[in-house]
């Protein structure tokens, strides 16, 4: 028996009954529209921190140096200095390492304009932009030479320049840090804010170098970033990097940490992931509700059409023919509900997105499974009272009142 | 008219079993149907004929005995080869009708099309299904609803249905039990036309009025043949209704 014809008596005997369908079809509605509004909406929160992780760059090994106890007081990480400017130049030198910059950072007031303004000045290699995966605005980055002669010259981000130099180029204007002139060579594009609420444009970045020398003197950096060449070798990177430094340090108890991005992202999304985890249950469970639903309704259906049933085995219908007619009607019904359940779950989430400023975010493989596992349970649900009603004796069925 | 038997019986039994009681319902009818023969099988109630038309209809299993449909022997069909059998070979006309409820004639009558072995286009089913019922004179009303029809109409509609995938015989049971005795002689005539025709056709009934429109009178008691005769003399349908119609204005007048 066609495909079509089938389609076409299982919409005429749904529509018969056009609210007990609707209602039948409650059940998956509700499970599969709550999946996709939770998961929109979870979603966009995940790929809203997955953004923020990737904008610290990708594929980033950050090496921190360790804490420092003295007479039972600890300090946090970072505390104490035990990374140098020899163990950056050797970590640059493993495999798999495509760039790297130790790190200074000291918060300064910083002059310009008969202006000045308190900021976080922070002492890199001419890699940083590329390893932080962050564009110039204007101008460009100091280079290895400049590093090398301790150049008095200085990369500010957009938060500097719209309090020291509004409405103005800041590219070749001088600003003075503990009263050395500095000549700003690039503007680093807006990055807005990291995931712990700072201001990652409120910023100026000078060559490690005259950082450690001119600005403040010091031996130690406060850590190093270091560029994998990609998510494949992060992980030999961090191994390699922590044997490297226990060897120069001569120690088996590091007092330093290397982290990865990778682990970031894990620590962030774990929440969400977990998320996932119960949505997924709760899917599961009204989903099976739904499809208790739709055998119970399907049950009956079959017994009110037990004469029909008869009838078309008179003319010549298979038992085959009754059981794919069944089964037919019970996916349209949950099918149905399912495509239904989707469109109400986006739209849910959307409306929530633009009411709260919430993101949202469908992804097209979970309104693929949405489809697919509604359609399921409607084989599943409706193979038992389909199975029952292809099994009917003709004569009995004719003579069922 | 060609005299190839279409129905063969060999002592045909049928046994239920009803808790501990036997029943049998048929006990040893041996019977032929020529092609082109015009059958009333008669009896009253008990005396094995739904039964016997229900295993001649293929939706019965005989319990002993053989039936040859078309010189196949159906007991030893599955359910699926059964079905078939009651798709292409065999047209069904049941006393209650038994047509599809909130489905129009034309899609009642194209419903055995759906269940062909071969695959019929939806157009080819339209035009043989509208040309069944202009046979039973129904083509004006191929849109309407069974409870849009009179009985008459709906049990042209089954007779359509029944006709349309050309079977090699025609069954009714019992098809003029709800209608009046105008309608019933007005089928009985759509059934002679088709008869003419060239169509077998079998049909169980109690009345004798009914049964004088055939050609060969069959008589069950207690699962037995008891009478295999001829039609004579044999009603007209015609005839018939000129009849009805003098005494009817008899009435009227008076």
């Amino acid at each position: 028996m066609r495909l079509l014809a089938s389609l076409k008596i299982s919409a005429r005997a749904l529509r018969r009954n056009k609210m007990r369908s609707l209602l039948t079809m409650l059940g998956v509605i509700i499970g599969v529209g709550a999946v996709i509004a939770s998961v929109s909406l979870t979603s966009g929160a995940t790929k809203e921190v997955e953004d923020q992780v990737s904008s610290l760059g990708e594929n980033v090994v950050n090496v921190f140096s360790g804490n420092f106890t003295r007479g039972g007081m600890r300090g946090g990480w970072g505390s104490a200095p035990t990374l140098t400017l020899a163990d950056s130049a050797a970590i640059a030198q493993l495999p798999n390492v495509v760039a790297v910059t130790p790190e200074v950072r000291d918060r300064e007031q910083v002059l310009a304009n008969g202006q000045n303004w308190n900021t976080l000045v922070m002492g890199e290699s001419p890699s940083y932009p590329q390893i932080r995966n962050w564009k110039m605005a204007r101008g460009a980055m100091f280079s290895d030479d400049d590093v090398a002669s301790l150049a008095k010259c200085a990369v500010i981000g957009q938060t500097v320049v719209d309090q020291l130099f509004p409405n103005q180029d800041p590219v070749g204007q001088t600003i003075r840090i503990r009263n050395l002139p500095f000549l700003v060579v690039g503007v680093l594009a807006p990055k807005g804010f990291n995931l712990f609420g700072q201001d990652q444009d409120d910023t100026v970045v000078v060559p490690y170098s005259s950082h450690m020398h001119r600005i403040t003197t010091r031996r130690f950096v406060n850590d190093i970033l270091v560029e994998a060449s990609s998510s494949d070798t992060i992980n030999d990177v961090q191994d390699e990097i922590n044997e490297l430094l226990l060897d120069r340090h001569h120690t088996t108890d590091p007092d330093f940490t290397v982290r990865n991005q990778l682990e970031l992202m894990d620590m962030v999304t774990k929440t969400s992931r977990t998320m996932s985890l119960l949505i997924a249950g709760v899917a599961a469970v009204s989903l099976v509700v739904g499809g208790i639903g739709i055998m119970n309704i399907m049950l009956v259906s079959v017994t009110e059409r037990t004469r029909e049933i008869g009838i078309r085995m008179a003319v010549g219908a298979r038992a085959a023919d009754i059981l794919v007619q069944f089964l037919i009607e019970a996916v349209t019904l949950s099918a149905f509900g399912g495509a239904i359940g989707i469109g109400g779950g986006v739209a849910f989430s959307m409306t929530v997105s633009n009411f709260y400023g919430i993101p949202a975010y469908t992804p097209y493989l979970w309104i693929i499974i949405a489809f697919a596992s509604s359609a399921l349970i409607g084989i599943i649900s409706g193979f038992y009272p389909a199975w029952k009603a292809s099994q009917l004796d003709p004569i009995e069925a004719l003579r069922y009142e | 008219m060609n005299s190839k038997p279409v129905i063969q019986l060999r002592d045909l039994c049928k046994t239920y079993h009803s808790g501990e009681v036997e029943v049998h319902a048929v006990r040893g009818v041996s019977l032929d149907i020529l092609k082109g023969e015009f059958v009333a099988i008669m009896g009253s109630s008990g005396s094995g004929k739904s039964t016997m038309m229900n295993m001649i209809g293929a939706l019965d299993r005989p319990t002993g005995g053989q039936y040859l449909l078309d010189g196949v022997d159906v007991a030893t069909l599955n359910r699926d080869a059964l079905a078939k059998v009651r798709n292409e070979k065999i047209g069904f006309v049941f006393q209650g009708f038994n047509l599809l409820s909130r489905t129009t004639a034309l899609e009642n009558v194209e419903m055995p099309m759906l269940y062909n072995s071969g695959r019929i286009r939806a157009q080819e089913r339209h035009a043989q299904a509208s040309k069944a019922l202009n046979l039973v004179g129904l083509g004006s009303r191929s849109g309407h609803h069974p409870n849009q029809l009179s009985g008459g109409q709906q049990q042209r509609v089954a007779i359509a249905r029944a006709l349309v995938n050309q079977p090699t015989i025609l069954l009714a049971d019992e098809p003029t039990g709800n209608l009046d005795t105008q309608t019933s002689i007005e089928i009985m005539g759509v059934f002679q036309t088709l008869n003419d025709q060239g169509i077998t056709i079998v049909m169980v009934t109690h009345e004798l009025d009914v049964a004088r429109f055939t050609k060969r009178m069959i008589v069950l008691r207690d699962g037995r043949v008891v009478t295999d005769e001829p039609v004579q003399p044999r009603s007209q349908a015609d005839v018939e209704l000129g009849k009805l119609k003098v005494a009817q204005e008899a009435v009227q007048l008076h």
